[in-house]
């Protein structure tokens, strides 16, 4: 009787369930924001977003937790791209965190103001008594976030609590909260990195010009290539050098290294990583690096 | 390339582990990086051989206790399909893990040791996999290794298995000889195993053919969201309204006849709008606008079906109930709310029919609650009605899951069997 296979593909199965997703989250919450960095996977995200409430605006304000050491290209990526959509973007500054007191600057030549963002985001999420909050975490990224929920519960303290998650079954989320408990929502959670550049390509999203190969003044540390900035405390015994590099992850200046790579298009991105051996926060995150359960820990704090 | 969702049911015993391991490795899903942490973690412990299991073991509690306490969720990809892996644990809690990995899964991968043969564990993995309606079921018979590659004892396995089987509704049913620690019929087709002539594991997932399990009959579309630009920017959209939403089942298409549930008003789809522009035809698991070509009050929880296929507008159901709760217990007078498509609603327990002895499926008639990971059937009443389907025709429109309105927490997942 059917004519056609009805054959789906892989990008149309994840972007339809994403969809999905931020719909269930305008519908279910009063005050949803969705978490937007520059970065790539936000930027799927955000695209996501746009189609999900087509031909209305997007339905919620978008939010930046700023460190002050993010990479200029991405801030002008991130400011133009709010403004093309039209959308309220609010900038949760960590430097703000650190003038009222909230938090205490690291000192040393690995300080970092990774950690302290947690901080800023939960008081901005008390703040904006935002309900729900998207992210664009992906499962494959790391082993504590492989057996986190789509609608990841957090208490009044914003933690998370591994072992007593909501069982989450067929597309039904549970989004009952308290008053002051929200709820983080992850539409791209089935996502690997890979099908994040895919959809890239197949969109034609644009991205950051950090992410494509350039040459860039670096040092190594730890076998990772930080960038010359003034925030990135640098040793004598750590000399600069120039290299082609590119970004895999975009994060703060601090923690996230470069790899080498002349990869100058997205196609060559792809082809880059379909080979590469070793995952995206393992090449390049230094803040995944510090024990085995670096990212549980973070998460169990509030993290993003 | 599409997608293929598929459960695994197992203990670290059965080498299920080893299997996904092997599985990830040899289709390069696994990173040095990863591979690195897994064998110092294992050099730490004094183990000796890499132990594949801390790949997926990833919260600090699991390590600590050596054992698995949720579903993890791993990925790889062929070049024919990109997969992903609903890994449920063998231990603790293992009905509520295994339903909750089911209930998306096309395919699940049961675990056999073929030295010790069907065990009570089998019979409740596949028990649960049909009662989750998961389309396909592979016995996998592993550690063939262990018993010379013995063709009598695959046969005597399958043989015991199929027996079994024919008291469950198994639609399809798949034996694969393996050894997932030597790769034997995992990836490629074993020369230790000449009398084998089906498939190997990883080919079987690739060929699978999954399209026609879902429902492309019975068209139902849950409301989801209503789209109403009202702050436009564009002005051909000022009086747009759209009703946004995922279809649970059938082919949608412009100009077609619908009924719009619960009013019964009748209207034809006057467009199926996305963001890429309009499109001819939508089906599931498809995300879409429709457009009607009538002024109907739509709302979230309504629902869209043709005229002459519509689901039941029930306030009485009967369903399975997989109870999840820790400490409460499910007992009739229990009030719950209950979530089925986009429609939530309170939900009174009527009655408990019977507790399933998942192991025997016995049907215990005296039960009077259930406590947490037991199965029941119970009625239910509802505050509003309901669009529902028999789960085993849609398990879009026939799940539902119960909130506990004090802690809110999901408690219940539910399977509606019958209405009244």
């Amino acid at each position: 009787m059917l004519q056609r296979d009805y054959t789906t593909s892989q990008l149309d199965v994840l972007e339809a369930e994403a969809i999905h997703i931020m719909r269930e989250v305008a519908a279910e919450f009063e005050r949803p924001c969705l978490l937007f960095s520059g970065g790539k996977d936000s930027i799927v995200m955000l695209r996501i977003a746009e189609k999900a409430f087509w031909p209305a605006p997007i339905p919620f304000p978008l939010m930046h937790v700023d460190t002050g050491h993010n990479f200029e290209e991405v801030i002008e990526f991130r400011d133009r791209r709010s403004e093309e959509l039209v959308a309220r973007l609010i900038v949760a500054s960590v430097q703000d965190s650190i003038d009222a007191g909230r938090v205490v600057e690291e000192t040393g030549r690995r300080a970092s103001r990774n950690r302290l963002q947690t901080t800023t985001l939960l008081d901005a999420i008390e703040e904006h008594e935002f309900d729900a909050v998207f992210g664009g975490a992906r499962r494959d990224e790391e082993k504590a976030r492989a057996k986190e929920r789509v609608f990841s519960f957090r208490d009044d303290f914003g933690q998370w609590d591994p072992k007593n998650q909501r069982p989450e079954l067929w597309n039904l989320y549970n989004a009952r909260i308290r008053k002051g408990e929200h709820i983080r929502v992850f539409p791209l959670s089935n996502w690997t990195e890979l099908d994040v550049w895919d959809y890239i390509r197949r969109e034609g999203i644009e991205i950051p010009s950090i992410y494509f190969s350039h040459t860039r003044k670096v040092f190594e540390r730890d076998g990772m290539l930080l960038p010359d900035s003034e925030v990135v405390k640098r040793g004598d015994d750590e000399p600069l050098f120039e290299a082609v590099v590119r970004y895999r992850t975009v994060g703060d200046m601090t923690c996230t290294g470069a790899v080498q790579s002349a990869a100058g298009t997205v196609e060559e991105i792809i082809e880059e990583i379909a080979v590469t051996r070793i995952t995206e926060r393992g090449a390049t995150r230094a803040d995944d690096r510090a024990s085995e359960a670096a990212m549980e820990d973070r998460k169990r704090e509030g993290y993003f | 390339m599409d997608i293929l969702r598929f459960a695994t049911a197992g203990s670290v015993d059965d080498g299920k582990s080893t299997l996904i391991g092997r599985l990830l490795f040899d289709s390069k899903a696994i990173f040095e990086d990863q591979l690195e942490a897994v064998e110092r973690t294992s050099r730490d412990r004094g183990t000796e051989y890499t132990d594949l299991s801390l790949l997926t073991d990833g919260l600090r509690a699991e390590r600590e206790q050596g054992i698995t306490i949720d579903v993890a969720y791993r990925y790889f990809a062929t070049p024919r399909r990109k997969f992903i892996i609903a890994d449920t644990p063998g231990h603790i809690q293992y009905t509520r893990n295994m339903v909750t990995g089911a209930s998306t899964a096309d395919l699940a991968i049961i675990l056999i040791d073929a030295r010790k043969g069907v065990l009570e564990q089998s019979r409740r993995h596949a028990f649960l996999t049909t009662l989750l309606r998961v389309p396909h079921l592979v016995l996998a018979v592993n550690k063939m290794d262990l018993v010379d590659y013995s063709e009598e004892r695959f046969e005597e396995i399958r043989e015991e298995f199929t027996a079994f089987a024919s008291k469950l509704n198994v639609s399809d049913l798949t034996f694969i000889p393996i050894s997932a620690l030597n790769g034997d019929n995992v990836v490629s087709r074993s020369e230790n195993m000449p009398w084998y002539h089906g498939s190997s594991l990883l080919h079987h997932l690739e060929n699978v053919h999954i399209a026609s399990d879902r429902n492309l009959v019975d068209v139902r579309f849950p409301v989801q969201y209503v789209i109403r630009p009202q702050r436009a920017t564009d002005h051909a959209f000022h009086d747009y309204r759209g009703y946004a939403g995922q279809v649970a089942g059938g082919v949608l298409k412009p100009g077609d006849e619908v009924v719009h549930l619960p009013s019964g008003l009748v209207t034809r789809i006057a467009s199926i709008d996305t963001f890429d522009g309009p499109v001819e035809e939508a089906f599931p698991p498809m995300s879409v606008t429709l457009r009607f070509e009538d002024d109907i009050d739509i709302s979230r929880g309504d629902l869209i079906a043709r005229p002459n296929n519509q689901p039941q507008v029930a306030q009485e159901i009967d369903a399975m109930v997989c109870w999840m709760a820790d400490t409460a217990k499910l007992a009739p007078r229990s009030k719950l709310m209950i979530k089925h498509t986009t429609r939530t609603a309170r939900a009174l327990v009527r009655d408990l029919h019977y507790r399933l002895d998942v192991n025997t499926l016995h049907r215990d008639e005296t039960a009077t609650s259930l406590s947490l990971n037991e199965i029941g059937r119970v009625s239910l009443r509802i505050t509003q009605p309901l669009f529902v389907d028999d789960y085993s025709r849609n398990r879009l429109t026939g799940g539902f899951i119960l909130v506990d309105e004090a802690t809110n927490g999901t408690v219940g997942a539910g399977m509606i069997m019958d209405v009244r």
